[in-house]
């Protein structure tokens, strides 16, 4: 098998075990990133939201925020770990093709 | 480490961005220069390796969560300038599709990994290899140093970033209009989270694979070098 198929391999056992990423912070009740806290994270933190960071934080809504389904926050790990696997393909599908592209516009211009 | 929208106020963002243009033009010009066809797939594999294992945040128990990068693997197997590329391409999917760092902070989360990480990691792992054989311990030994050390000094940068807000931008009322942590607490904070955990994590990770491709392909380990 080429090397290279087996690295696409390796990152396809690492998606399937993504939900992990998931689950322990959870089971060890770790929150956040630091400097990482939405809006009403930071609010418990300082007692305000930092009028800035009120108006910056709303400029871009992304499709799957936080590799998840709009809506399924209250849906429970297991189905927040199936989101998080589907957005790992997707985000690596679009990773992917976009760095081929990019490697075919590199290499073709020489 | 990813920055969100609203931390860094437009002036700091802004800078990064037009500190990112110039590397990212290098960064093309250069690679265009020495990338061959069958290079492009690993291209790709190194922007998702590091795309995949940002997912896998680590919980420090009780506390915050982090994640090593893959940049300086990245970094080791397609060199500086192309990985720069790679990460960058993994940082902007990121964003824009699940809200994993700010759109305003492209350019400040792109220097801190894409830029910072990388590079110091590469020549890091070029210097403490030195002239050893592609197969040897040493080199090992290298890339998990290099990755420990890369992913602090990026979370170093971040830090500075966030840090620097409250001197930059305050509202009249006294309130903080970006990110209220001063350098004081944003340095600790950042850097005991990436030296006591994250920084292992990124080290295991970039040894573990270079050990693998030195027994798979050693060719390919050759292959980042110029």
């Amino acid at each position: 098998m080429k090397t290279t198929t087996k690295l696409w391999l390796g990152i396809g056992i690492l998606i399937l075990l993504s939900p992990l990423g998931l689950i322990l912070p959870e089971r060890f009740q770790a929150g956040d990133a630091w400097g990482e806290w939405g809006a009403d994270a930071m609010k418990e933190l300082i007692g305000y939201i930092p009028q800035g960071l009120e108006n910056l934080s709303v400029l871009w809504s992304a499709p799957l925020p936080d590799y998840a389904f709009k809506g399924w926050e209250a849906k429970g790990l297991s189905h927040l770990s199936l989101a998080y696997v589907f957005c790992a393909i997707l985000g690596i599908a679009v990773t992917a093709l976009m760095m081929l592209l990019v490697g075919r516009f590199l290499v073709k211009k020489r | 480490m990813h920055i969100p929208d609203g931390y860094l106020g437009p002036p700091t963002s802004g800078v990064m961005y037009l500190v990112m243009l110039p590397i990212w033009a290098a960064a093309s010009r250069i690679t265009k220069k020495t990338l061959k066809a069958k290079q492009v797939p690993l291209l790709a594999i190194g922007a998702a390796f590091s795309f995949v294992i940002m997912m896998f945040n680590v919980p420090i128990p009780g506390g915050t969560t982090g994640h090593a990068v893959g940049a300086v693997l990245a970094a080791i197997l397609l060199g500086p300038w192309a990985a720069c590329i790679a990460v960058s391409v993994a940082l902007i999917v990121q964003a824009l599709l699940f809200g994993d760092g700010g759109i305003t902070a492209i350019g400040a989360n792109c220097f801190n990994m894409a830029f910072v990480e990388v590079f110091i990691g590469y020549y890091l792992y070029k210097i403490i290899s030195g002239a050893s054989s592609i197969t040897s311990g040493r080199r090992v030994m290298a890339a998990g140093i290099a990755g420990y050390v890369a992913i602090n000094v990026a979370a170093l940068s971040a830090a500075i970033m966030f840090g620097i807000q409250p001197l930059l931008h305050r509202a009249a009322s006294g309130e903080s209009l970006y990110c209220p942590y001063g350098l004081g607490v944003a340095i600790p904070a950042m850097l005991s989270e990436h030296l006591l955990f994250f920084g292992w994590v990124e080290a295991i990770v970039t040894a573990l694979v270079v050990k693998y491709l030195q027994k798979q392909d050693p060719a390919l380990l050759k292959a980042g070098e110029r």
